[in-house]
């Protein structure tokens, strides 16, 4: 193999692996404080990115203004998705809240439908993240660049709020142990919708960057990316933010490589990040940097 | 020759030490006891004896042979049965099938059979239903066979817990807490109740409590745990004077 | 006539599904991975080689599948059991774990299997599908898989076994203490659903007669999740009953679109209203009234009895919840 394919497929691997990563922190966020997959999650995704078509295709505004605004109502979206659909659900069994978060998946996504057309529509990617340098032989997309540096700025931003500010140390309480805390005054339900407020926001920027990095909208271009991402956090270990990010890169860097190196095997590509989920189970349940958890206490 | 023994069992949770070294010896027949203050790996030993746990050092044998770190499943079919200190009922499910479930493990009927009605399973069925009503009326719950055992009061449910787990046909029933949220009055009728089916089913009973003064009138054995390690051991007249035994208690 | 079969087919999924969804409290989401692998199964053994050599033009079927030819009862039952075959597979990683796991991983399994279609050309004939397969299915076989799988699993759910599996989805750690195998009964209850979902996948290629990937997608699925939750999650009689009620308002509810979707689960063309009124009503149902039309009840001659007397109506279908 030589060393300019190799480093060609890593840089590849860098900006899927940093965007699945990105997204998979929103799924960590959420599932270490409810215990609950946010099948809803995914969505989040399509809803920044029409919101962005909207903006600059629609009204012509520029487009750091209507990409603010993406993420800002996609962040509202998500708080509005805990307070509908699970918060009633808080205390009934754990199978009709999975059904609640799948409902609401579907129903953002048909609404997107009803809304905006089954076509995809193309995205407007600003110059600003068009083009790229060669190096070399190398060719390296500017996107390919900018998406882990976002993703790099926004985790530092996300491990500033939840290790050094009052809110950090409220979430991290509620994610050892939701029983305790609600007894100790901290009002539980702004926490958690402030987590989804969180996830959704980091949903809404992943959602802008996967919309540039393949530029077409479409009500149900969310569910695929959303999968995966979940998979990268359990891979990492689900309720761990470092986990996350170590998941979605490998995942991202997976895949790149099988298609770089087995082009045959283009076709499977969907199908690697389930393969590898259901082998993690069976050798390592708790993923990479989890500690044990699913296990009932007794 | 003792009925259940555990030899140097060791329980640690990441680096911190549950249970260390335990040894109990229970014999065959009679109430036996396991006290010590509240986090003092009581409810481990029962986890590890009844297989939800699978302890990080030595053995645990039951009848000769070593049992250590079969599942849940396979300890109840050997004969050890248990309750669970927050009561754990199916609560959606009536009082008489609560009881039936505990049944289920001794059938012999297949899938096929079951699914078919062959005469197997028939039989089966009927004498599950006989020996359940049965039970129900000797555990004195017979009037509400058909509610929901999450419906029935406290007391009552902590029974169907017991007569549960006596439908698998245990030869040794490990009680955690039984008298956990009872009132005097009830936790006297249910030590007379635990004598009781003691002395019917020629069971072993193996009683995990902190209150003191019940385990004292009920087994003829104790062993005291306190932070994981094993204290005292002996006859209930030998631990209440036990200067160890005080100390843990009253330095609480 | 097709809506007759539609209703009977899902009936025969809806109560399967029901089984380890309801009674055993597992979010399966993978029955249409389990209706694909029948469906295709079926479908290329009744076509005969003739047919299989008009339809695999780009890359040829292999032998010996080009050549093999069943009756469909046999095609039907070998859809079941390469079903069945594949739930075997997949059952040691599933009950592995619980909870939202379970789901994530079932429903990767409808992925890995739409994409194994998509790509086995050599078997499936990717996304193409198959077509013109002769339309077996009618009222008598739809029917009577339908009664079939209905008598099977009720037979089961009122016995020791669905006691035992009840029993799991209260409290497994109790279960488990009471000396239930819990892994081998989910197993069980997980290959006897997986029979019928093949069956029934059999089924629905001879009803429509043209199968590809596109047709078995999560859509499926949720369609089916809809059906036994508003049924009331462990009823097979509210199964029953809102399989039915399900069909034929699917029906009704195509107004509300343009005619594009071919039957009851298509993705619809250009509208999602009807998705859009589907799911509200599934997010409704299970916030406002979690326990669906019947609860965990079940049908029965007495419980019909004392309602036409007008005695208690809580424990009678039909009778709607306090």
């Amino acid at each position: 193999m030589d060393l300019l394919t190799f480093l060609q497929q890593l840089i590849n691997g860098l900006s899927l692996g940093s965007l699945y990563a990105l997204i998979a922190i929103g799924y960590t966020l959420v599932y270490g404080i409810l215990r609950l997959i946010n099948f809803a999650h995914g969505d989040l995704l399509m809803v920044a990115a029409y919101v962005a078509v909207m903006g600059v295709g629609l009204f012509s505004w520029p487009w750091p203004a209507a990409f603010g605004l993406a993420v800002g109502l996609t962040g509202l979206m998500g708080v509005l998705l805990e307070r509908g659909a699970y918060r009633p659900l808080r205390r009934a069994p754990r199978i009709s809240l999975l059904i609640s978060a799948i409902a609401a998946s579907f129903l953002l996504e048909n609404l997107a439908l009803v809304i905006y057309g089954g076509r995809a529509k193309p995205f407007p990617v600003p110059e600003m993240f068009t083009g790229a340098f060669v190096w070399g032989g190398l060719f390296v997309p500017r996107l390919s660049l900018i998406i882990p540096l976002v993703t790099g700025a926004l985790l530092a931003g996300l491990f500033l709020i939840i290790y050094r500010t009052a809110v950090g140390r409220a979430m991290r309480a509620i994610a050892s142990d939701l029983a305790t805390v609600s007894l100790m005054g901290i009002d539980v339900n702004r926490i958690i919708a402030f987590t989804f407020l969180l996830g959704s926001l980091l949903a809404g920027a992943g959602g802008l960057l996967w919309a540039m990095k393949y530029p077409q909208v479409n009500p149900f271009m969310g569910i695929l990316p959303g999968l995966k991402a979940f998979i990268a956090a359990v891979l990492g270990g689900i309720g761990n933010v470092t986990g996350a990010v170590l998941g979605g890169l490998l995942l991202g860097f997976l895949e790149v490589m099988i298609v770089a190196f087995f082009p045959a095997w283009a076709g499977y590509r969907d199908a690697v990040a389930f393969t590898l989920l259901i082998v993690l189970l069976l050798l390592r349940p708790t993923g990479l940097l989890g500690e044990a958890l699913g296990e009932e206490k007794l | 020759m003792a009925l259940l023994h555990t030899e140097n069992l060791d329980m640690r949770f990441g680096g911190l030490s549950a249970l260390e070294d335990l040894n109990l010896a229970v014999p065959a027949g009679g109430l036996y006891g396991l006290i010590g203050p509240n986090g003092a790996g009581k409810t481990t030993v029962f986890n590890l004896i009844s297989g939800f746990l699978k302890p990080t050092g030595g053995r645990i044998v039951w009848d000769g042979e070593d049992v250590t770190g079969e599942p849940p499943h396979r300890l109840t079919d050997w004969g050890i049965a248990r309750t669970f200190q927050n009561i754990r009922l199916f609560s959606d499910l009536s009082v008489l099938d609560n009881v039936l479930v505990g049944f289920h493990c001794r059938s012999h009927a297949t899938w096929g059979e079951a699914v078919l009605r062959l005469p197997r399973y028939r039989r089966e069925e009927l004498d599950r239903r006989s020996r359940g009503l049965a039970l129900l009326e000797e555990v004195g719950l017979a009037e509400a066979a058909d509610q929901p055992a999450g419906k029935l009061p406290y007391g009552h449910q902590r029974r169907l817990e017991i007569a549960r787990a006596l439908a698998t046909e245990p030869r040794c029933l490990l009680l955690d807490e039984p008298a956990a949220g009872l009132n005097p009055q009830e936790t006297g009728d249910l030590i007379s109740f635990i004598r009781g089916i003691q002395e019917r089913y020629n069971l072993t009973i193996l009683v995990i409590e902190h209150n003191l003064r019940l385990v004292m009138g009920l087994c003829q054995h104790l062993t005291v745990l306190d932070h994981g390690l094993t204290i005292a051991a002996g006859p209930p007249a030998d631990i209440r004077k036990h200067p160890e035994v005080i100390r843990a208690y009253l330095g609480e | 006539m097709r809506l007759l079969n539609n209703v009977a087919i899902f009936i025969t999924l809806a109560v399967a599904y029901n089984l380890i969804n309801g009674v055993c409290g597992q979010l399966h989401l993978g029955p249409n991975a389990f209706i694909t692998l029948g469906a295709y199964t079926a479908a290329l053994l009744t076509m005969t080689p003739a047919e299989k050599t008009l339809n695999f033009l780009v890359t040829p079927l292999y032998w010996p599948l080009s050549q093999a030819t069943l009756p469909f009862p046999a095609a039907l039952l070998a859809g079941g059991l390469v079903a069945v075959a594949f739930a075997l597979l997949t059952g040691f990683p599933v009950f592995r774990v619980r909870g939202d796991y379970l789901a994530i991983v079932t429903l990767g399994f409808g992925e890995v299997v739409r994409v194994l279609a998509n790509n086995l050309q050599g078997v499936t004939n990717g996304p193409l599908g198959l077509k013109g397969l002769y339309p077996y299915t009618n009222l008598w076989w739809s029917w009577g898989v339908a009664v079939a799988a209905t008598a099977v699993v009720a037979a089961l759910v009122n016995s020791s076994y669905g006691r035992a599996l009840n029993a799991i989805r209260e409290d497994e750690t109790a279960a488990k203490a009471m000396g239930i195998n819990t892994f081998r009964h989910l197993l069980g209850a997980y290959l006897l659903s997986a029979f019928f979902f093949g069956v029934g996948g059999g089924l629905l290629a001879h009803l429509i007669t043209t199968i590809s990937p596109s047709l078995f997608t999560f859509f499926l699925t949720f369609n089916l999740l809809i059906i036994i939750v508003v049924g009331g999650l462990g009823s097979t009689t509210g199964a029953i009953l809102a399989a039915a009620g399900f069909t034929l308002a699917g029906e009704w509810l195509r107004i509300v679109e343009e005619p594009t979707a071919i039957f009851g689960f298509t993705i619809p063309g250009i509208p999602g209203m009807r998705m859009v009124i589907l799911s509200l009503a599934l997010l409704l149902v299970i916030i406002f009234c979690r326990r669906g039309l019947m609860g965990r009840r079940e049908f029965s001659w007495a419980g019909l009895g004392r309602l036409l007397r007008g005695g208690l109506p809580g424990s009678v279908p039909g009778a709607g919840r306090p």
